[in-house]
């Protein structure tokens, strides 16, 4: 299992990967987001917490068709599915790297990116502790729709009309938990929901995950 | 025998038709009798005034757009548990009449809402959750179309629509803790003791049964089509091997 993981991300690491490139999505598109409503100071501190949820929901997004599709076209994931370990294993060991690979960076570059909008100093906690827990809960729900439409030619924009619906609950108390942070108010509540979306998420998902991969590879 | 043999397609289509075509005969019988009744038959109501009339439309078709994805929930299990092919024909069939339905319920509740809260759209809880359930059901429908293998697409819109089913709950009420809603609550609920006053309550229950009939009659003629398709698939293909 352990062989698995470091496999996945090495893979990941390595030229081709896309790693990095979730990163730089998130860099763009807040950058972006000045240009579209405006450099003052005061709208973008009140804007910042939903724009750094978003951008950093997408961007978990972006990476999310790689999790089983490059290993069902070379035929591993068929190796996979045989192997001693079950596959509901397998597919939260894949749902782990591509959190790893993605979700804890874009948590740790996320308080840069906050000065950038301007967003209240004292929400940065809140803010890197929100994405720490929600961004798991993405990477679950994405591996599960990744597992959908693995055996999909081209599927990469049906994952997102599949995935998005399902990220709702999670970007709600995420961003709900910033803003209350930058205002000051007790944000606890929020985040312990979000928790309980991520271990509901990674208790249960891996089961949904593992069952589109049986029927796919049937 | 048992209730499981009506589901063979055989015999599914041979009751099918019948009653699909009397719930093609009653529901606009039933829903021309509920609007007209309602449109001419009641008073205006005190702080809507003509208004009101458009909840005729809107309440039946709300009902029918969450029923339509409970629906779909069961079938999509007995598909799963007992690989009745029908049962999963018949979620297909469920999704674009559950499409329609959000969006009579969604545009109808912003005709509404433009003279009434001066606006034809909030991020309320209750609206906003319709627009999620409405994006739920374009998932679903494009993963069938997705996915060639027949089986292989009940199977995963199927899981779909459990794992969906579970998300679309939980921004129901996720929502909640977002914002505060300018929707009333709940109008009609079968447990309260009196609900709408009367006058408007019997021509809504005439409407609501209209909705129903022709969700059946719907849902009948598309799974009866979706039946009549694979047979057709078979025959060119055997067709093709001789």
């Amino acid at each position: 299992m352990i062989a698995l993981l470091k496999r996945d991300l090495k893979l990941a690491m390595r030229a081709g990967g896309g790693f990095g490139l979730a990163l730089v999505f998130f860099l763009i598109v807040v950058v972006l987001v000045p240009f579209g409503v405006g450099p003052e100071a005061a709208m973008l501190s009140r804007i910042a917490p939903g724009i750094l949820w978003v951008a950093a929901l997408l961007a978990a997004l972006l990476s999310l068709d790689r999790i089983f599709a490059l290993d069902f076209e070379d035929g591993s994931l068929a190796l996979l599915a045989t192997a001693p370990i079950p596959l509901e294993a397998v597919g939260l060991l894949k749902a782990l790297a591509h959190w790893l690979t993605t979700g804890l960076p874009l948590t740790l570059i996320a308080p840069v990116l906050g000065l950038l909008l301007h967003l209240e100093p004292q929400a940065n906690g809140h803010l890197v502790l929100s994405l720490l827990i929600g961004t798991p809960a993405l990477s679950m729900i994405g591996s599960f729709g990744a597992a959908l439409i693995v055996g999909v030619k081209r599927g990469g924009l049906l994952l997102s009309l599949l995935v998005l619906p399902f990220y709702v609950p999670t970007l709600i108390f995420g961003a709900e938990a910033v803003r209350r942070g930058g205002q000051g108010l007790e944000a606890q509540g929020a985040l312990m929901l979000l928790g309980g979306i991520t271990l509901a998420c990674i208790a249960l998902l891996p089961f949904a995950t593992a069952a589109a991969l049986r029927i796919t590879l049937r | 025998m048992s209730f499981w043999e009506y589901a063979n397609p055989r015999k599914y289509m041979e009751w099918s038709s019948p009653v699909m075509m009397w719930c093609f005969g009653a529901a606009p019988a039933l829903l021309i009798a509920g609007v007209a009744w309602g449109y001419f038959g009641t008073p205006n109501a005190a702080r809507f005034e003509a208004s009101v009339k458009i909840i005729y439309l809107h309440v039946p078709s709300a009902l029918m757009a969450i029923n339509t994805w409970a629906m779909m929930v069961v079938a999509s299990i007995i598909w799963l548990v007992r690989r009745h092919h029908v049962s999963a024909l018949a979620a297909k069939a469920a999704a674009p009449v559950g499409i329609m339905m959000t969006l009579i319920a969604l545009i109808t509740g912003a005709i509404w809402g433009a003279p009434m809260w001066g606006t034809y759209w909030a991020w309320d809880p209750r609206l906003t959750s319709f627009l999620i359930l409405f994006l739920f059901y374009l998932g679903y429908v494009a993963l069938w179309a997705a996915i060639e293998d027949p089986d292989t697409a009940a199977d995963l819109t199927s899981v779909l629509c459990l794992v969906g089913s579970i998300f679309a709950l939980l921004s129901r009420y996720a929502v909640n803790f977002w914002n505060q809603g300018l929707h009333q609550g709940a109008s009609l609920s079968l447990d309260a003791e009196k609900n709408v006053a009367d006058v408007y309550y019997l021509p809504l229950l005439c409407a609501i049964a209209g909705f129903v009939l022709l969700f059946i009659a719907m849902v009948l003629l598309g799974t009866r089509t979706e039946i009549r398709l694979r047979r057709m698939r078979a025959l060119t293909l055997r067709e093709r091997k001789a």
